[in-house]
């Protein structure tokens, strides 16, 4: 008996010294990620709801006791960022303290496409993998770079859907007027826009680009009425956006059908009122365009993190208002962070990497997989755009996804005026 | 082609740029100060109209009443912090402390409202003349342009204060010895600056939309119209806006429109080089 | 000049604070250090370039990032289109600045005061403007480097050091430049124009000349540190190049430190620089700094109107020896 008793207190302290061995063996490591934010500046609100996006990830993540590695060690994570004004000049200097002073783990991109070219070559040169969001410009994977990875659709698929949508919306149209912002972004989706138009045998009637603060459009509407095409396509950024579409409408010009860069989906687009009617605009997300684990299932594709209610949801009781595609955007940034690290089941960088590269897997934001030839490493090719338009009338206005098909919620608007 | 609706909607324009331009130039004439805060506080303007209409309710016409005397007393405020101890400094002194300005309300301005674009939902419908077709706010925005030149006119040329602010233009010694108090005309000539600054602001805002920093592209075109139309001069200052929108419509019509700001600021470094005192001639 | 001049204290005092400044980072061999004392040392060489034109000829600009901008772009497009080592691409930069001020200072500096700041204003959004169209230097969406560029300086963490190293030298070199220009009979003859213009004539300066080349001066070093910035930067747009706010930036730089002084332009753009740059990472600031920013220059404007510097000389005379 006294000698069962022994062993079994023998067995016991065994176990109890393992258990806390083990426990003291499951380590803690808090992942650091680095970005800058346009907390001010001409950025400021993509920015912030971008980071709201990615703080909501962090934080979901965090409360549900972070990623355990296969060695036992619990990954959580904390963030650092920076202001960069929304300019470029302290973009570089704020990476490098990031990517240094910081041990940065893995960086997240600015907004804008000129603010993540300069931040990615300091991703590069410290080897960091840095996830881009907000950053639509081809040219910033085609440099060279092997750690910089793409969440959204790239500038030159941005708006050539919204011609495919024309072409099946009406066979008569043929004439396009081309008018976009002259800044880096929305160049290069028009200049790819009018490749794609020209090839589908469209007559690109007028190409312009205006100066980014324009608030006065009357002399491109006044061309456009002269040049009389059957659609305007183009834009730039909200406010630019938002002040076309409201002056298109005011002037009264006779258009069947109108898409615009990044203003219309914005929730505050609505505001203009009637003048947001019809006009399509290309999103990177939408509410409305539910992805989850049975469209995973339909199309073959692993599914990973919240399904896209679930986001909403989250996002709702987190921040009191609805996600815009650059919160979910944000979001995703930091979801493709945590499948890879899961994926790589380490955070050495190079695992990392190669588990980015070897990715191909449906999120609630989309399909996600990144081109991996060295001359354009990095470009998102998974994910595609959804283009919605503003429907009904008055204060009464609601979105409707109108393009691609498989998508759709509603019935286009066509022709949006005149007629 | 129709080169009539270019030139309406350009001369439309150019009213609003005219009264933008009208308080930075006074200032410049009457006291040699070259206003940078004149951007962030047309935005201001444009946010007291908002705010008017948001949140008073009222009429956004009425609200451009009360955003002007708001106007004519924040700068009566920021002559006395900012301006009235370094009037006299050399150099830059007062551009510097006119850009401590800007910096200030722009940081205090993305704090509260952030950088996102407001929009006074506001119409008054359609103006339609044969082929020229536009908002009725902006025919009420040029119409009130005119209004407040004509007012600025009568205050400067018809009453005791205004006579008072033309002395010190011309010369603020001599008319500190005539008795009259320079430092009172000197706030209140900037109070004015700012005022009129507001005011365009507030028009400005009835039909587009705009953000805290929307007012930099006035000042810019601002300066260009002060060359234009001479320094100090109000008439000259709608005029000169009337030149540049004009301009800004017209050339559009026969090359693209990205090359209009390239000629438009040549024309005015032309401009300086051969009629430095404006194109209407000014008194300095 | 001679070599007399050569023996003032106080230049030997700016440049061995502003050498031991930038061998700091060297020495720590820290990376952030580096990039927190290359802003600076670049605002150091835009500042005290600007000095010649501003502080010694009393010409104020707000057009002098033009030749930043000027600089970088020709300076990438070679180095992108037709393969040019930086190096030469970077003394290209600074010839093209310098011949755009001397054709520009030809026409414009006859203005006087205000009017030539304004024609400054106007030739800063004409540019950007015409760059915008200009296809050749990629219109709106300007130049961009491959990563593959960085490999023949030693890979981009290499190159970003060897940059350091060549603006220290030139932060250095533009130091000097400015104290030899001020001591020098031209410079004399520039500081008669900034009292004086008129009277500078009667007394035997050929002020249209001296004023272009104290232009052409001022032009140089900002287009060769122009390439190298934005050879750093990876690519070049028409906004960032151009930006009005930084030539104003400038001018509160000179205005802090005081103008028309050597270690003025130097103490203004470490200044500025630093705190802004102490601002935007503090926990405490960082959503407020633009406004604290401005709130602190607003003081300094008020109650400092001289800058730093002046306002040391003014207290301390024995110091007027020790700061030039």
């Amino acid at each position: 008996m006294k000698r069962t008793l022994y062993l079994l207190t023998v067995v016991l302290l065994v176990t109890v010294l393992l258990g806390v061995t083990l426990v003291a063996n499951a380590q803690e490591r808090t992942a650091v990620i680095g970005f800058t934010a346009s907390t001010t500046g001409k950025y400021n609100v993509e920015s912030t709801r971008q980071i709201n996006g990615l703080n909501l990830w962090l934080n979901q993540v965090n409360e549900a006791g972070g990623i355990t590695l296969s060695d036992g060690t619990v990954v959580t994570f904390e963030t650092v960022f920076y202001d960069d004004e929304s300019n470029t000049d302290r973009v570089q200097e704020l990476y490098t303290r990031l990517a240094t002073d910081d041990n940065a783990d893995f960086l997240i991109s600015p907004y804008s496409s000129g603010l993540t070219d300069a931040s990615s070559i300091i991703a590069e040169q410290y080897g960091k993998v840095m996830i881009t969001t907000g950053a639509a410009s081809d040219s910033t994977y085609q440099k060279g770079y092997s750690l910089v990875f793409q969440t959204y659709t790239p500038a030159s698929r941005y708006l050539t859907g919204a011609l495919d949508l024309l072409a099946s919306l009406d066979e008569s149209a043929t004439k396009i007027a081309i008018v976009h912002e002259n800044d880096k972004f929305s160049t290069d989706v028009s200049t790819a826009l009018n490749d794609y138009a020209l090839a589908l045998g469209y007559e690109v009637v007028l190409f312009e680009g205006y100066d980014s603060g324009t608030t006065d459009f009357a002399p491109f509407i006044n061309k456009i009425q002269d040049a009389a095409p059957d659609a305007v396509l183009g834009g730039g950024h909200f406010q630019d956006g938002s002040t076309f579409a409201r002056q298109l409408y005011e002037k009264g010009i006779d258009l069947k059908f109108v898409a615009l860069l990044v203003a219309p989906p914005e929730p505050s687009f609505a505001e203009l009122g009637d003048a947001a009617v019809g006009v399509v605009g290309p999103s990177q997300w939408e509410p409305l365009g539910l992805i989850d684990a049975m469209a995973a299932e339909a199309a073959g594709l692993e599914f990973f993190g919240p399904s896209g209610q679930e986001f909403i949801d989250a996002y709702m009781a987190a921040y009191e208002e609805e996600p815009s595609y650059h919160a979910a955007g944000g979001y995703v940034a930091g979801l493709l962070l945590q499948k890879a690290i899961i994926d790589a089941d380490s955070l050495d960088t190079q695992a990392i990497k190669e588990a980015l590269d070897n990715m191909d897997l449906l999120t609630f934001f989309g399909h996600m997989q990144f081109d991996t030839t060295p001359e354009a490493h990095g470009l998102q090719i998974g994910h595609s755009m959804m283009y919605i338009q503003w429907q009904g009338e008055g204060d009464m206005l609601e979105k409707a996804i109108v393009w691609p098909p498989e998508a759709v919620t509603g019935d286009a608007l066509y022709p949006i005026r005149g007629e | 082609m129709d080169i009539l609706t270019f030139l309406v909607d350009g001369l439309l324009i150019g009213f609003v740029y005219g009264i933008a331009a009208m308080g930075l130039t006074l200032i410049w004439g009457v006291m040699n100060v070259i206003n940078l805060s004149h951007g962030p506080i047309i935005a201001l303007g444009m946010f007291g109209i908002y705010f008017a209409a948001t949140s008073l309710g009222v009429n956004p016409y009425v609200g451009v009443i009360l955003v002007s005397f708001a106007g004519l007393l924040l700068g009566m405020l920021i002559y006395a912090i900012a301006i009235h101890r370094v009037i006299n400094a050399p150099h830059l002194s007062t551009l510097l402390a006119t850009f401590a300005v800007n910096m200030i309300i722009i940081g205090l301005g993305t704090t509260a409202f952030t950088t996102s674009a407001y929009n006074v939902d506001f119409s008054l419908g359609n103006i339609s003349v044969g082929p020229v077709n536009t908002p009725t706010t902006r025919v009420i925005a040029a119409l009130a342009s005119v209004l407040v030149t004509g007012a600025l006119y009568f205050f400067l040329y018809r009453t005791t204060l205004g006579k008072y602010v033309r002395a010190v233009t011309d010369n603020r010694a001599a008319a500190e010895l005539m008795g009259i108090p320079s430092a009172r005309i000197l706030a209140l000539s900037f109070g004015l600056g700012t005022m009129l600054a507001a005011i365009a602001g507030g028009l400005i805002a009835t039909f587009f939309p705009f953000t805290i920093l929307s007012g930099g592209a006035y000042e810019l075109k601002s300066f260009v119209v002060g060359v234009m139309g001479g320094v100090g001069n109000p008439l000259g200052a709608l005029i000169g806006g009337l030149i540049l929108g004009t301009f800004e419509g017209v050339i559009p019509a026969f090359m693209p429109t990205s090359w209009v700001p390239v000629l438009e600021f040549i024309l005015f470094v032309v401009i300086l080089l051969v009629r430095p005192t404006g194109l209407l001639g000014a008194k300095k | 000049m001679s070599l007399k001049n050569l023996k003032n204290p106080g230049l030997w005092l700016t440049l061995v604070v502003v050498f031991i400044l930038g061998v700091i980072p060297i020495i720590n061999n820290k990376a952030s250090a580096r990039e927190e004392t290359l802003t600076v040392l670049l605002s150091v060489i835009l500042v005290s370039s600007l000095n010649i034109l501003l502080g010694y000829t009393g010409y104020i600009s707000f057009g002098h990032i033009v030749f930043y901008g000027m600089g970088g772009y020709v300076g990438l497009f070679l180095i992108s289109v037709y393969g040019w080592s930086l190096w030469t691409a970077m003394a290209a930069g600074g010839l093209a600045s310098g011949l755009l001020a001397f054709l520009l200072g030809s026409a414009i500096l006859r203005l006087r005061g205000s009017y030539f700041a304004l024609a400054t204003i106007g030739i800063n959004e004409a540019m950007r403007a015409f760059i915008s169209n200009f296809e050749p230097f990629g219109g709106p969406t300007g130049i961009s480097l491959n990563f593959q560029v960085y490999n023949q300086y030693g890979g981009a963490a290499q190159a970003l050091w060897t940059i350091y190293y060549v603006v220290l030298a030139l932060a250095l070199g533009n130091i000097l430049l400015s104290y030899l220009v001020k001591t020098s009979k031209f410079g004399l003859g520039l500081q008669a124009i900034r009292e004086d213009e008129e009277a500078a004539e009667v007394m035997g300066v050929v002020t249209p000349s001296s004023k272009t080349w104290a232009y052409v001066l001022s032009a140089v070093l900002p287009g060769m540190v122009g390439v190298l910035f934005f050879f750093k930067n990876g690519n070049i747009e028409p906004g960032p190049a151009f930006r009005l706010h930084l030539s104003i930036e400038l001018l509160v730089m000179v205005m802090l430190g005081g103008y028309g002084t050597i270690a003025g332009p130097v103490l203004g753009a470490f200044g500025y620089q630093r705190l802004r740059g102490l601002l935007l990472t503090s926990d405490l600031f960082k959503n407020i700094q633009l406004t604290v920013a401005g709130v602190l220059l607003l003081v300094i404007i008020l109650f400092i109107p001289s800058g730093a510097v002046g306002w040391i000389r003014h207290r301390f005379p024995v110091t007027r020896r020790y700061l030039p």
